[in-house]
């Protein structure tokens, strides 16, 4: 791939070392991909693959699976557990969990209800209201675990009680309200729905977004007089993502189109994701979740990351709620209840964020969750009971834990752990 | 105590100390971990501190490293007396530290370890160029056989990681490096270029501690070798003009000691033996347990056969 007459000089500076294998091009991208994956950095191979199956075997077993009918809903259905599990990819990134994410997110839930009916407060101060005590409770948690150093699965587990308590006290003696279905919230995520144009002019402007992003990022590194990444190929990624996203939209749009819920998750997760990759926070979040000490001697506030963190998983957990109960027009004493708390930690590990922390990503919360509600969906078209549902789903989780596992390890023979 | 050469004075004439220690005393309890002392780093100098287990090395590391502040004496950095009570404090001053352990986070790559807690930023961004390319630089500089800055920690060698630790400590433009047992886990050709990153060190002008266990490599790259005993100074020579036993005599405290009757046991002459016999009745007991040994270890191998067959 190299012409032999090229010195070292005029190579870039950081491909000069002779034992690098040098991949260019289209084709050293595919090579390079392929080498990841032998060497079990499997990323989100696993949940992609299982997610095209899932589909295949539910659209064999029920055509209507992949109608555009369900599909929109499907999408709806995922954007609130969803966002919860946005903040259980965070806390999961440190090696924590928050396992009070379902009540925090019932609490907030019964507070819209509770702001908007009886106390008659405008649905942004209920919105607020929510939303600030979701990042209380988060702040509670974080001086609990940096202050005592109780481990947050004790902390949070007590939460999961205690909120779950709080939640009922809030709902009182009749412990379910119904939210008034003209409010903006409820029409927001009932009833709003890209126009097409819309839709189209985003999924253009995403994939513009995308190959700008990789353009000038190469430019600064050539600058800099660093290697860059081959113009075929940010090319065919963006071109690629073009036409996943105008299939996407334009076969959506023969039902009711791309919801706005399910638009606002997918910017949170993106947002999520550049402040995990880009910024100085995001990198002293993977750090505390590959070494505490190294990040504390490295001079990174460990205490105000998790705290942040903490924060911020409790506050998703609350915007997760609203969502679901505005997206149910009611707040009851199920709101948050049930499978909520397992879906959303399920989800991120699905997606593929490490149990063992400092490993994953902000869209392991968008394929995770896509994974979930596919077959939660797939299981009540077959008119399958709860029951099996429940072990179904169980049993995914299961398959991704030890796909976690397995890559954890495949990564140490690699000398990559 | 006994051993305080002149050889430090000569140089301060001419020279100025970058960092300086007077009198440092540091207790836990009641236990006096140092005792005054004393201790002078000149710029493009290295200084090794050796001296047994317990003799107070990690103590005088972590006072200069900000973990303890000391009881009593006084810091000198670049001429001015200073306090170092918190690491970020002995940062700031330009004192760099790297610890045994060298504290990488394993999941995040070179460049990100190096710059980890002082991340170059453009607006809210990380600049990652500016990044990659001050990585590179520096590990030319130090002539590092990193053959990428955008792998894993976890994949690099023990040397290649011990090489990233102290890379790191450049980054803030340090003016003193302290480097804790740099070569305790490392093969032969890691602890050569860990010896030789050390050298570069000096080269650049910087004054570095080295604490170390391992005589031959401190008398490969130090130029002057402080000799530390029960928490006290005893002894501080040039490389150049001192023997490996008369630094193993500071260190243990004594010319007769367990290590030079080893040494004279080992080379088997018979006159050597005779003096250590001679000097201390000591010698004398320590062979004949050895002899015994022998005499019961021939029976035994003998006896467990014995019921197999």
């Amino acid at each position: 791939m190299t012409s032999p007459s090229e010195t070292p000089a005029e190579r870039a500076a950081d491909l000069q070392d002779e034992r690098l294998v040098r991949t260019e091009g289209l084709r050293g991208a595919v090579l390079a991909f392929r080498q990841r994956v032998r060497g079990g950095d499997l990323g989100s191979l696993p949940v992609i693959i299982g997610l095209v199956v899932i589909c295949v075997i539910f659209q064999i077993l029920n055509p209507n699976f992949l109608s555009a009918n369900n599909l929109v809903n499907l999408t709806l259905q995922c954007a609130a557990v969803g966002t919860i599990s946005i903040g259980i990819v965070l806390v999961l990134l440190l090696g924590q969990i928050d396992l009070s994410v379902g009540s925090v997110s019932g609490l907030a839930a019964a507070i819209l209800g509770v702001g908007l009916t009886q106390l008659k407060w405008p649905v942004a101060l209920a919105v607020i209201v929510a939303l600030v005590v979701g990042a209380a409770i988060g702040y509670l948690y974080g001086l609990l675990f940096t202050r005592f150093g109780v481990p947050s699965f004790v902390i949070t587990l007590a939460g999961l009680l205690a909120f779950l308590g709080l939640q009922l006290k809030v709902l009182g003696p009749n412990g379910s309200i119904n939210l008034p279905y003209d409010s903006w919230i409820v029409q927001f995520a009932q009833a709003t729905f890209l126009p097409p144009w819309a839709a189209y002019a985003l999924a253009v402007i995403a994939a513009a977004a995308l190959f700008l992003s990789d353009y000038s990022r190469s430019r600064r590194r050539r600058k800099a007089g660093l290697s860059t990444g081959a113009l075929s190929v940010m090319l065919l990624k963006a071109v690629l993502l073009l036409i996943l996203l105008l299939l996407a939209v334009s076969y959506l749009a023969t039902d009711r189109g791309l919801g706005a819920m399910f638009l606002l998750f997918v910017v949170l997760v993106v947002v999520m994701n550049y402040f995990l990759t880009r910024t100085k926070w995001g990198r002293s979040v993977f750090a505390v979740g590959g070494s505490v000490e190294a990040a504390r001697r490295a001079g990174i506030r460990v205490n105000r990351v998790y705290i942040s963190v903490f924060i911020l998983t409790s506050t998703f957990a609350a915007l997760g709620g609203l969502l679901a109960s505005a997206r149910l027009t009611s707040a009851s004493l199920s709101s948050g209840g049930g499978d909520t708390n397992l879906n959303a930690i399920a989800a991120a590990v699905i997606g593929g964020t490490s149990l063992f922390g400092g490993r994953g990503s902000a869209w392991s919360a968008l394929l995770g969750i896509l994974v979930i509600q596919s077959i939660s969906s797939g299981l009540t078209l077959l008119n399958l009971d709860s029951s099996i549902r429940y072990m179904i789903t169980g049993a995914v989780l299961l398959l991704a834990v030890i796909i976690d596992s397995l890559s954890r390890r495949s990564r140490a023979s690699h000398g990559q752990a | 105590m006994t051993m305080e050469s002149a050889v430090a004075d000569t140089e301060g004439a001419t020279r100025e100390p970058v960092l300086s220690l007077k009198g440092v005393s540091k207790g836990f309890g009641a236990v006096r971990a140092l005792t005054d002392i004393n201790l002078d780093i000149y710029p493009g100098e290295v200084v090794a501190i050796v001296g047994d287990n317990g003799a107070g090395k990690s103590t005088l590391v972590k006072i200069l490293a900000g973990v303890h502040p000391q009881d009593s004496g006084t810091i000198m950095f670049d001429g001015q007396v200073v306090s170092i009570p918190t690491p970020t404090a002995s940062r700031a001053l330009g004192i760099a530290t790297v610890f045994q352990d060298l504290a990488l986070c394993d999941n995040l790559d070179v460049v990100s370890n190096l710059f980890l807690g002082r991340e170059i930023r453009n607006g809210l961004s990380l600049d990652e160029e500016e990044m990659e390319q001050r990585a590179w630089s520096l590990l030319r500089q130090l002539s590092a056989k990193i053959p990428s800055v955008r792998i894993a920690v976890a994949s690099l060698s023990g040397g290649q990681r011990q090489t990233v630790a102290i890379a790191r400590s450049l980054i803030g433009e340090p003016s003193v490096v302290i480097l804790d047992e740099p070569t305790a886990a490392l093969g032969v050709a890691q602890t050569a270029e860990v010896l030789n990153l050390v050298e570069r060190l000096r080269e650049r002008g910087l004054g570095v501690l080295l604490i170390s266990h391992n005589m031959a490599d401190v008398q490969a790259v130090a130029d002057r070798v402080v000799v530390l005993r029960l928490g006290r100074n005893n002894g501080d020579f040039h490389v150049a003009d001192v023997s490996y036993e008369e630094i193993i005599s500071a260190i243990t405290g004594a010319t007769d000691n367990v290590v030079t009757r080893r040494a004279s046991a080992h080379a088997g002459s018979a006159s050597a033996a005779a003096a250590a016999a001679d000097a201390s009745g000591t010698g004398t007991v320590e062979s004949g347990i050895t002899e015994d040994f022998r005499t019961h270890e021939t029976p035994a191998p003998g006896t467990e056969e014995n019921p197999q067959s």
